[in-house]
């Protein structure tokens, strides 16, 4: 009898060749990804086309509006980022990033045609299919608009499927606004776009002041049925949660019937790192699509 | 399970068996503090008398074996705008732990839950965890214990073999066959009635040692409660946000990635480091923003996670009681101080 431990070798070969939740590999499993395009969308915004080399990884690459990726460029590192683009474009998807970090910044300069790493997609969607034959408000402030455009593109896909639909979008100033070229193409779809700025500048003809002025002045347009049958859609800096959420709630808009999308620092997107963590709620997993009625239970979350 | 009772010279016996041919980690004296009394940590060890069965607790948990405080993740190498990325688990051959206490067998048990649960398990750990082989040993209570009122002050499972100190001899409970197989190597006997009992009692004995104990009745409602509760702040006044909480703890598993570009520009590297939600960037985001920029606030969050979140996602707490953030708190934060004054109890 001797006294050698055998050695146990985790990945077994059939593990090797999938990506799913429950496998070891799906761990640090990376998407190799090329930036086909870059869009300069404001100072400070850029719309990064990327799209998955392999075809066959590409078509299995499918998502929810409202879910995220890791993006990771080696080297410098790696974050999250809601998906902006169409969930009917399988592993081709649009991402709208800030300049706001050392990862974003760098991103900034880079050409197209520059390989990145993308895991993912992680985390919760808007349950768009439960919302057909309901009106839908989508309420964005600032960069919310980048994980709604996702939403909207499924809306617009699937048009026939849903009432009356809003866009409300507040900005602070006209040169924030994001995805100008694509209005015009919103409002022939018969979406509604109310768009408010904090500073107008001389050339600003629409309406100023704070997202809140817009949806009193819809609210006035509507009546009770219209709030029964409405789901909710809000994305945008924290403060902005509270108020705008207060006001669905006050026109009795259930809770359960009003998302939002939060944003946390993540350095794993698969519930291990807890650096996305709520109160005791894994942003990652749980989130970062909350129904209001969650958010109000979790600690700290707004 | 399968008991056994060892005569204590025959347990060196083993030790050369397991020895020989693998890496061991025990607790060892590895210094002594300035009122003399030893400091213990856990080190590879290949001489058994270097050993320290007697030990009270390690400064540090054993964790750096199975979650290292730097690992690498990954490597890449570089080409234009091209790359390719290699992945490396980092486990070449399997540990021997000689010696681990309920509460650090605990401690793994429920790191497994959330690091080898059906959700993204985590090959890195798990690697390492299944190549261990743990010998539990039986301790004595000390003033710092809570593990008693954590429910980690035994172990049920985690571990191959367990041994308790009856004086001449150790009584050994048996969970794995690798350990019964290991054990054909010495003399071991079956546990007659005067043994079993001896056991009972020493068990029992234990059990009335323990000083200190925490309240957990309801903790996860009244942590909830009273998360505006103004005996945060005054935690929060004392905290000095170190995060040698984290660090010492042996259930602690938060962490960051950082990625690095060798200085050829071909190579670069995706580094994960144990982090401490106490530590003031934990939760920050890229422009800034802070979501726990005080100190309650984050040491706060260290609670409600071991004792609310954790509980809600596996019915237990992420604390095993071993008491090691209070000793080495320079503040002096005690988990049962905390606890009892989130309780409105009187200190």
């Amino acid at each position: 009898m001797n006294g050698k431990l055998e050695f146990i070798d985790i990945l077994r070969e059939k593990e090797k060749k999938y990506n799913r939740q429950h496998d070891f590999n799906a761990f640090e499993f990376t998407y190799k990804a090329e930036i086909t395009t870059i869009h300069k969308l404001t100072q400070m915004e850029n719309l990064y086309r990327v799209r998955i080399i392999d075809p066959e990884q590409g078509k299995q690459f499918s998502f929810q509006p409202g879910q995220f990726v890791m993006l990771e460029l080696p080297g410098i590192g790696e974050a999250p980022f809601s998906i902006s683009s169409s969930p009917l474009r399988h592993g081709d998807i649009e991402l709208c990033i800030r300049k706001a970090g050392n990862l974003t910044n760098f991103l900034s300069r880079v050409e197209r045609g520059t390989r990145v790493g993308l895991r993912g997609p992680f985390g919760t969607g808007f349950p768009m299919e439960k919302m057909e034959g309901q009106n839908i408000l989508l309420i964005a402030g600032g960069l919310g608009l980048a994980p709604l455009r996702s939403a909207i593109a499924y809306v617009q896909a699937n048009r026939s499927r849903f009432n009356t639909v809003d866009i409300i979008y507040g900005t602070k100033d006209p040169s924030q606004l994001l995805f100008a070229y694509q209005y015009d193409v919103w409002r022939a779809d018969d979406i509604t776009l109310s768009i408010i700025v904090e500073e107008p500048d001389t050339a600003w003809k629409g309406p100023a002041g704070l997202i809140t002025k817009i949806l009193e002045d819809l609210f006035r347009k509507k009546d009770k049925t219209f709030f029964k049958n409405t789901y909710a859609i809000v994305c945008g800096p924290p403060v902005m949660f509270k108020f705008v959420c207060t006001m669905l709630s006050q026109k009795d808009i259930p809770m359960q019937k009003m998302f939002v999308s939060l944003e946390r620092r993540m350095h794993c997107g698969m519930g291990k790192c807890c650096r996305c963590n709520v109160g005791s709620t894994y942003t990652c997993l749980k989130g970062p699509v909350f129904d209001y009625w969650t958010v109000m239970n979790l600690k700290e979350a707004i | 399970m399968i008991f056994k009772v060892i005569k204590k010279e025959e347990l060196k016996h083993l030790f050369d068996v397991l020895a020989a041919e693998n890496r061991v980690v025990g607790p060892v004296e590895a210094g002594r503090d300035s009122n003399g009394r030893p400091i213990y940590a856990f080190d590879q060890v290949s001489d058994f008398n270097n050993i320290c069965l007697d030990y009270t607790t390690t400064k540090i948990s054993a964790k750096r074996y199975f979650l290292p405080y730097q690992e690498d993740l990954a490597g890449f190498r570089i080409d234009g705008k091209d790359w390719h990325k290699k992945i490396n688990y980092n486990i070449e051959s399997p540990y021997i732990f000689f010696g681990l206490h309920a509460c650090d067998i605990n401690a793994l048990n429920k790191l497994d839950k959330v690091l080898l649960g059906s959700v993204y398990p985590m090959p890195y750990y798990a690697a390492k965890r299944k190549n261990m082989f743990i010998i539990g040993l039986d301790c004595i209570p000390q003033p710092y214990c809570f593990c008693r009122s954590m429910g980690a002050d035994t172990a049920l499972h985690g571990f191959d073999m367990f041994l308790t100190d009856m004086g001449g001899q150790y009584f050994a409970e048996i969970l794995s066959d690798t350990a019964f197989n290991f054990l054909k190597n010495i003399k071991t006997a079956e546990p007659a009635y005067a043994d079993r009992m001896r056991y009972i009692k020493i068990i029992a004995e234990k059990k009335r040692k323990f000083t200190v104990r925490v309240d957990t009745t309801d903790l996860a409602n009244i942590l909830d409660m009273e998360f505006q509760s103004d005996v945060w702040k005054q935690w929060g006044e004392k905290c000095l946000a170190c995060g040698t909480c984290s660090q010492v703890c042996p259930t602690c598993y938060c962490y960051g990635v950082e990625e690095t570009v060798n200085i050829n520009f071909h190579e670069a590297k995706k580094t994960k480091m144990l982090y401490s939600c106490n530590l003031i960037d934990f939760a920050q985001v890229a422009g800034g923003h802070n979501f726990r920029l005080k100190r309650d606030a984050r040491l706060k969050y260290r609670y409600y996670h071991k004792h609310r979140g954790f509980v809600e996602a596996y019915e237990e707490s992420l604390c095993v009681g071993c008491g090691r953030c209070g000793e080495a708190c320079l503040a002096e934060i005690t988990v049962p101080a905390v606890i009892s004054s989130v309780r409105g109890e009187e200190s």
